[in-house]
């Protein structure tokens, strides 16, 4: 068709088909017509097209645009199925607020519902700095053992995810470690010498061994410093967010050079407050997933804790 | 002594090619590179910002490198430059697509590596090492530096010889090759320091984008001087496809790249459009970057290297037109597909969705014509693994571009979306259809170029093809696989309506398939570094490796 010339069109001895009449640097090209099968699936999807576009939302005009024999909208349908999946919880995010402890504890149900919504928000949200299940990593607690910086309650926990830690919530957990060594106020030295009791305090000294002479220097350091927070037996001070320094679970390490480090620089972590994107129904289910996780503590203190720990928070 | 007998084999028409046009041609040139060469004193000197001034240092140097090599050769032998076609600048450009392909491919398998296990490749003190960095890094070197210097080479190789025309513009070839590599330097190195738009395949920052717009400019007025003097009476099918290739890849790198610099001391800049609006912008060029670069570029590579390595006619020139016509009106309304579930306004969703399905069959117009040019000469398959790198590649594009409709329409794209589907979806286009047409074209033009009777070995060439069809294979397959299995935990849910995976638990599953991949990766690059051995030894004219075989005869 493309050979306007009228000489006569060269035969592909191959194919039978006539060539175009034209060559370029040894190419040429065969007249073929279009295979059928392209042309009319070609075809079927100009049509299929067509007929979706009646279908469906397609064709921009000057104000909105062809709505479609469907009527169909993305925005209208999803905002119906999160309607309807917000009106099917809603019974049982209420019941969950307004339940006690001992509430959840009995209802079987309520107990399910809230480990599953509090183990789907934790995935996404609280897994990034404290792990799958809540297994920790340096510089964020662990919360599946029953060792707490602000306290192992359900209450406790609850309200640490509501207003968070050193959040810049108005109520947030707050405590800070002074850094003595970047600031100066202890020695190298003397930084080396707590460091050894402090080693000394916990199982950390079977690994460590820490030197005794030293540690006995260290021990007058950490009355006059450290005790303040940690406590005269070092077993912590929950209404302060002190950890305990007896029982070899460390936030930044127990390596000695690590807890040095932590001397030195008095690291303390941000955890967000989680009020300003979970309604209160969803933090108390967190509350309960993470409380499942193997640490949580009944409402009542443990008879065995020691003395200068009260719950802490509201 | 020997090149000097066939540079004179080649003097057939001198007439028109002696250097008269040079001087202005060559003081035009000077007067850009000064120019700019001033600007980026300016730049540097009034930097506000470390990185611009860098990058500033940086372009500078390269006015200033570009000035000496405009000097040097102006003081050449420009008689020896008057042959039939102006074949230097494609050397050059085979080349540069070798060193930018394996370069490419290398940082390709660094990030996957990065993924498979990125506690060991994770270096902290260096920075520019992260994978946001190194990630545009790689997609920018395989598709803007290897992909666009094998267009650009293989355009001006085509062009001159379906046009029986020398090429045109003297000296501006060059301006156009060594424009070209400054602008990939200006962007890699701007990259690894953080200096990006943060638009996908578009990150180089204004000034960059600026003078590739220049570059190109000069590649279309080239490209369309030379097609104005041609000899034969019609343009060639190659040509029409290149040619929309340089066309439209000027007006989407104009469009996307709208923006006003904070400073004109300062690399960083806001789009001329915002929210959604940028959103389409950006998308309607990312999809058209793969119409018209990825796609119409390499088409026009097909059309004449396979007709060529066969010896055979196109199967069909009127398929040709009309797969040619449908398949630029079409891919330029494809865009919004990749915006689907979005903010983006639906119906502008299912423009972008029914056009992607029209698009099927004239995506397989070209595969078509590719496949059945080999009618008459399938036996070739057999004996020329070149030509067999070359009809692969058009297999895969035909499976790709089946692919790409499916996943543009809306239901399927709910599963495929954000997963690594997609990841594998533009690879088996970018490994399997660009890469080996490519590959096949390179192979064709290093020996016709340097004047070598074959490739130094074929042998080196089958290994080439399994390795790297091997290596696609992995990698699509575990792609598949894993973007499936990731969009299923993405939408899975429990009975009370939970979702049942969170997002780390659906990273961690796509562990082994991310070790696949990066086996397949480096499985390409291994491929590649043979085939950069091959065409060195090729173009160096070491004898081939074996005596050649007598010509196989097919069992009967």
């Amino acid at each position: 068709m493309s050979a306007s010339d009228n000489e006569p069109r060269e035969i592909d001895a191959h194919s039978g088909q006539a060539t175009t009449g034209h060559e370029w640097d040894g190419v040429k090209e065969l007249d073929t017509p279009l295979p059928r099968w392209w042309l009319y699936i070609f075809y079927a999807t100009i049509v299929a097209a067509v007929i979706y576009w009646v279908l469906m939302p397609a064709w921009p005009l000057v104000n909105g645009y062809t709505k479609g024999v469907l009527n169909y909208s993305d925005r209208r349908i999803v905002m119906e199925n999160v309607g309807a999946l917000e009106t099917a919880r809603a019974a049982d995010y209420a019941r969950l607020r307004d339940a006690s402890f001992d509430d959840i504890i009995a209802d079987q149900s309520l107990q399910e519902f809230a480990l599953a919504a509090g183990e789907a928000a934790f995935g996404d949200n609280c897994a990034t700095c404290h792990g799958a299940g809540g297994a920790g990593a340096p510089g964020y607690p662990s919360l599946a053992d029953n060792v707490w910086i602000w306290g192992g309650t359900l209450a406790d926990i609850e309200h640490t995810i509501t207003v968070g830690v050193r959040s810049g919530h108005p109520q947030a957990r707050f405590s800070q470690m002074p850094a003595f060594g970047r600031d100066g106020l202890l020695a190298p030295r003397q930084i080396a010498d707590v460091t050894e009791y402090v080693l000394s305090l916990s199982e950390a000294r079977r690994r460590a061994a820490p030197d005794a002479a030293a540690a006995a220097r260290g021990a007058i350091v950490y009355a006059e410093q450290c005790a303040i927070c940690h406590g005269a037996n070092a077993a912590g001070d929950r209404a302060q967010g002190a950890p305990s320094l007896v029982d070899d679970i460390w936030l930044y390490g127990g390596s000695r050079e690590e807890v040095r480090r932590q001397i030195e620089t008095g690291r303390g972590g941000v955890m967000p407050n989680w009020d300003r994107r979970f309604d209160p129904g969803l933090i108390r289910a967190l509350a309960v997933y993470v409380y499942a996780q193997g640490g949580g503590e009944p409402d009542a203190p443990a008879p065995a804790s020691s003395a200068t720990e009260t719950p802490a928070g509201e | 002594m020997e090149s000097r007998a066939r540079a004179g084999e080649a003097m057939i028409r001198t007439e028109t090619i002696t250097g008269r046009a040079a001087p202005w041609e060559a003081a035009l040139i000077a007067a850009i590179l000064i120019a700019g060469g001033f600007l980026t004193v300016f730049g540097a000197a009034f930097a506000t910002d470390p990185m611009f001034k860098v990058q500033m240092y940086m372009a500078m140097a390269g006015f200033v490198l570009g000035l000496g090599g405009l000097t040097f050769w102006l003081g050449q032998d420009r008689a020896e430059q008057a042959t039939r076609y102006h074949d230097n600048v494609v050397k050059a450009g085979v080349i540069a697509s070798m060193f930018w392909g394996i370069a490419g491919l290398l940082v390709g398998v660094v990030i996957a590596l990065q993924l498979s296990f990125p506690n060991l490749f994770y270096f902290p003190d260096l920075g520019w090492t992260n994978f946001g960095r190194l990630r545009p890094l790689h997609t920018s070197a395989v598709i803007f530096a290897f992909g666009g210097n094998v267009l650009i080479a293989t355009s001006f190789y085509v062009v001159q010889r379906t046009s029986r025309a020398r090429l045109a513009g003297g000296l501006w070839p060059w301006f156009v090759f060594w424009g070209y590599q400054a602008f990939i330097v200006m962007a890699g190195t701007g990259y690894l320091m953080g200096v990006t738009q943060g638009r996908e395949y578009a990150e180089p920052p204004w000034y960059a984008d600026l003078w590739l717009t220049l570059v190109w400019v000069v590649y279309l007025l080239v490209f369309l001087a030379t097609l104005w003097k041609r000899e034969e009476k019609h343009i060639y099918v190659a040509n029409w496809f290149y040619l929309a290739f340089i066309v439209t890849i000027a007006m989407l790198h104009i469009v996307n790249n709208l923006a006003m610099p904070i400073s004109f001391a300062d690399w960083f800049s806001y789009s001329a459009f915002a929210g959604v609006q940028d959103a389409l912008t950006q998308w309607w060029y990312g999809h058209n970057a793969v119409g018209f670069f990825l796609t119409a570029g390499f088409l026009g590579i097909m059309y004449y290297f396979i007709p060529k390595q066969a010896n055979r006619p196109v199967y069909s020139y009127r398929l040709s037109i009309i797969h040619f016509w449908a398949l630029i009106f079409l891919y330029i309304w494809a865009g919004p597909h990749h915006l689907h579930y979005t903010a983006l306004p639906q119906w502008a969703q299912t423009l972008g969705a029914t056009f992607s399905v029209m698009l099927w069959m004239p995506s397989w117009g070209g595969m078509i014509n590719g496949l059945m040019t080999l009618s008459g000469a399938w036996d070739k398959l057999r004996t020329d693994p070149v030509l067999r790198m070359m009809v692969v590649s058009v297999a895969f594009y035909g499976m790709s571009t089946f692919e790409g409709p499916m996943m543009s329409v809306r239901t399927v794209n709910a599963l495929s979306h954000y997963t690594d589907w997609t990841i594998g979806h533009v690879h088996s286009g970018a490994l399997g259809w660009v890469g080996f047409v490519s590959f096949g074209a390179l192979y064709c033009l290093t020996p016709w170029l340097w004047k070598r009777e074959r490739l130094h070995s074929n042998a080196l060439v089958e290994w080439h093809f399994w390795i790297a069809t091997i290596g696609i294979v992995l990698y699509i397959t575990a792609m598949w696989v894993a973007g499936i299995m990731q969009g299923l935990m993405w939408r899975a849910y429990d009975q009370l309506g939970f979702l049942q995976y969170s997002f780390v638990e659906t990273v961690e599953a796509m562990h082994p398939y991310y070790i696949i991949r990066a086996l397949g990766g480096l499985l390409y690059l291994a491929g590649a570094l043979l085939m950069a051995y091959n065409l060195w030894r090729t173009a160096r004219g070491d004898a081939p490796a074996r005596a050649p075989v007598p010509h196989a005869v097919p069992a009967e």
